[in-house]
């Protein structure tokens, strides 16, 4: 391992007894990533920042906010008005929710295009499924926090989906209430977890980083890097991709949040929570929305009743996720080469988008039945369809290497050996 | 990062002082943390008080008739305790007299601790009233009215505040002794007198100009 350039005396004596320079050289500047990546690669990097985000503006908001029953509502409308550019930190919080989501939905689904879950990152893939079960659980929480009427009866639906498990359901029901309902207790200890989870979720994703970078990125062509001629330095290649990247999110963040903040939000949670009246809908995030319909549609199978199939079948669409890189029987990665699978991912792409409307609906009439056809897909994609187009699909060629299909054969040497700046 | 020495077309505009790529790699940098830089102002911003908090600062009024002579109430301004004495006789002639005015750091209130209308012996608008900001200047502990002469203070103890956090003594119209801790005479807050019975902490009289908030030291 090379010591870092830097004539710097400072530097190197730094780094002789903690090797943070060399560790950033290794994992920056000499870290091979595949040349042919596409703006599809941008929203890793996109989900860190938003977490960062998030923390960063959360922090503030926890010093303003009381997370208490009587109190809470108040001191976010006091957040809203009176504290300097409280407006602006809730806004950029709530919002960031939403964004955090969709970039991290876009990664999700990227990954599944590009068979990223397969061999040899099964557990980079699967520490990202537990990264997205915590990231859940931070934002139902969190959205409980303002005690509007959307938070109360938000928390009072997701927590009695609990009482559906057999023998100890109530039990376990009581215990995550801290009472005979949701009350301040409920509030309270929901508090303390919103604000324990993102750092849990910030450990993960050190996890995460570190089986990215054992085998590194996956690729459009979802064919292994050959040799140095597929590859370029992450920094300062990538490092500037994703920085224009950002800039990119960010104007569009920002007009949300400047001028569609409540864009996304239910305005029944502007007002105070209730616990004598239910508001005639109860509807959670647009982020849940495809989940909330799964737990709506199942009607009773068997000696199961529907409620608790429902909620089996919700909390199984996210975990059968886990399981996801030994159910895709294809050797492929990527779509391109997959002509069966690339068609079925997009009927999968529609199929969860079914569900969000669905899941933004009454449970009436056609919506029943729609929200039915769609659950049922959902799983036969993943169940039957993965496994059979593995079996019977006949994968286009492969590339012989990342430079051959980029460049039309050779290519020149890139990274550290070639000459790549000034002197 | 400097690499190989490989002339390329992007040092065709090199010359000494670095390249076309130095300059746009130091202007990006210096967009890029001039952008965080803004980005964190809401955030330090919120941390100062809110609008409901400078409200909560607004002036208050007190009525002052009820106050026995030789007795001193405590009022809160801004969340801070208001010592307000009625004084009586006996004390402003042993202030007129000022045999002490030797053994005080700061006698003739010259330390900006105070608006002009109270930089006097009395410290104070009219002689019989005096209004302190409650709060010891050496580390902000609450100074113990004592105004009896003597007793367990020496006897040489004129009458006027200890303080029982690290020892620092005030006389009465809040003057601080020499060879305490405390280096400034307490704090006159802004006040007037509405009519003869109210007066109101935090507004100067209608031709005074005190900014409480540039004095020496809280």
């Amino acid at each position: 391992m090379a010591a870092p350039q830097s004539q710097s005396k400072v530097v190197q004596w730094i780094d002789r007894r903690l090797p943070i320079f060399t560790f950033m050289q290794h994992e920056l500047h000499e870290y091979p990533t595949p040349k042919n990546l596409s703006y599809w690669w941008n929203f890793g990097s996109l989900a860190g920042i938003m977490l960062v985000i998030m923390i960063l503006t959360g922090i503030f908001l926890a010093m303003e906010y009381t997370p208490n029953a009587d109190l809470a509502f108040d001191s976010v409308q006091r957040i809203m008005r009176d504290v300097n550019y409280g407006w602006l930190i809730r806004y950029i919080h709530m919002n960031g929710a939403s964004f955090f989501f969709i970039v991290t939905y876009i990664h999700i689904f990227r990954g599944l295009y590009y068979g990223s879950y397969k061999e040899p990152r099964e557990l980079l893939w699967m520490i990202g499924v537990v990264i997205l079960l915590c990231m859940m659980a931070t934002a139902f929480m969190g959205y409980v926090l303002p005690w509007g009427q959307m938070s109360f009866w938000g928390a009072t639906v997701i927590t009695n989906l609990f009482s559906a498990i057999p023998l100890v359901g109530n039990d376990i029901v009581t215990w995550l209430w801290g009472g005979f309902s949701v009350a301040n207790p409920t509030l309270n200890r929901f508090y303390a977890l919103h604000y324990l989870l993102p750092f849990v979720i910030l450990g993960i994703v050190g996890l995460h980083l570190v089986a990215l970078h054992t085998h590194g990125s996956n690729n459009p062509l979802g064919i292994d890097r050959k040799g140095p001629q597929d590859s370029i330095p992450f920094h300062p290649y990538y490092t500037i991709k994703d920085m224009f990247g950002l800039g990119v999110f960010l104007i569009v963040f920002a007009l949300i949040v400047f001028f569609a903040p409540n864009l996304l939000g239910d305005p029944a949670n502007y007002v105070p929570a209730n616990p004598l009246q239910t508001p005639p809908e109860i509807v959670p995030e647009w982020y849940f929305l495809p989940f909330y319909a799964m737990l709506r549609s199942v009607p009773d199978i068997l000696f199961i009743k529907a409620k608790l199939a429902g909620v089996i079948a919700m909390f199984s669409s996210i975990f059968i996720l886990f399981v996801l890189p030994w159910l895709d029987t294809s050797p492929v990665r990527s779509s391109r080469f997959r002509p069966i699978y690339k068609w079925v991912f997009w009927l999968l792409v529609i199929d969860v988008f079914v569900l969000g409307y669905v899941g933004a609906h009454r449970p009436e009439g056609f919506y029943i039945f729609l929200g039915r056809v769609a659950t049922l897909y959902y799983f036969v994609h993943f169940l039957v369809l993965l496994p059979l187009i593995g079996i019977f699909e006949r994968p286009l060629p492969l590339p012989t290497s990342i430079s051959a299909a980029v460049t039309k054969g050779g290519g020149k040497l890139a990274g550290a050996s070639a000459p790549m700046e000034k002197p | 990062m400097a690499e190989t020495a490989q002339p390329g077309p992007m040092d065709a505009h090199a010359h000494e002082g670095g390249t076309r790529r130095d300059f746009l790699s130091i202007a990006a940098t210096a967009v890029a943390g001039v952008g965080a830089a803004c980005a964190m102002w809401p955030l330090i911003s919120s941390m100062n008080p809110a609008q409901d908090t400078l409200a909560a600062g607004a002036p208050v009024d007190i009525d002052i008739s009820g106050i026995e002579p030789g007795q001193q109430i405590i009022v809160l301004w801004r969340s801070r305790p208001i010592f307000i004495v009625h004084r009586t006789p006996q004390q402003i002639d042993t202030l007129k007299a000022d045999k002490d005015a030797g053994e005080l750091r700061d006698p003739n209130s010259t330390a900006f601790q105070q608006p002009a209308y109270a930089k006097n012996v009395f410290r104070s608008v009219k002689p019989d009233l005096l209004v302190l900001v409650g709060i010891c200047t050496h580390l902000g502990c609450i100074p113990e009215f004592t105004p009896q002469p003597g007793g367990a203070l020496g006897p040489s103890w004129p009458g006027g505040y200890f303080c029982p956090c690290h020892g620092s003594r005030y006389d009465l119209s809040g003057r601080v002794f020499q060879n305490v801790p405390a280096p400034y005479n307490l704090p006159v807050p802004p006040y007037h007198f509405v009519n003869d019975k109210v007066i109101r902490i935090g507004e100067n009289p209608p031709d005074a100009v005190f900014d409480f908030n540039s004095i020496e030291q809280i």
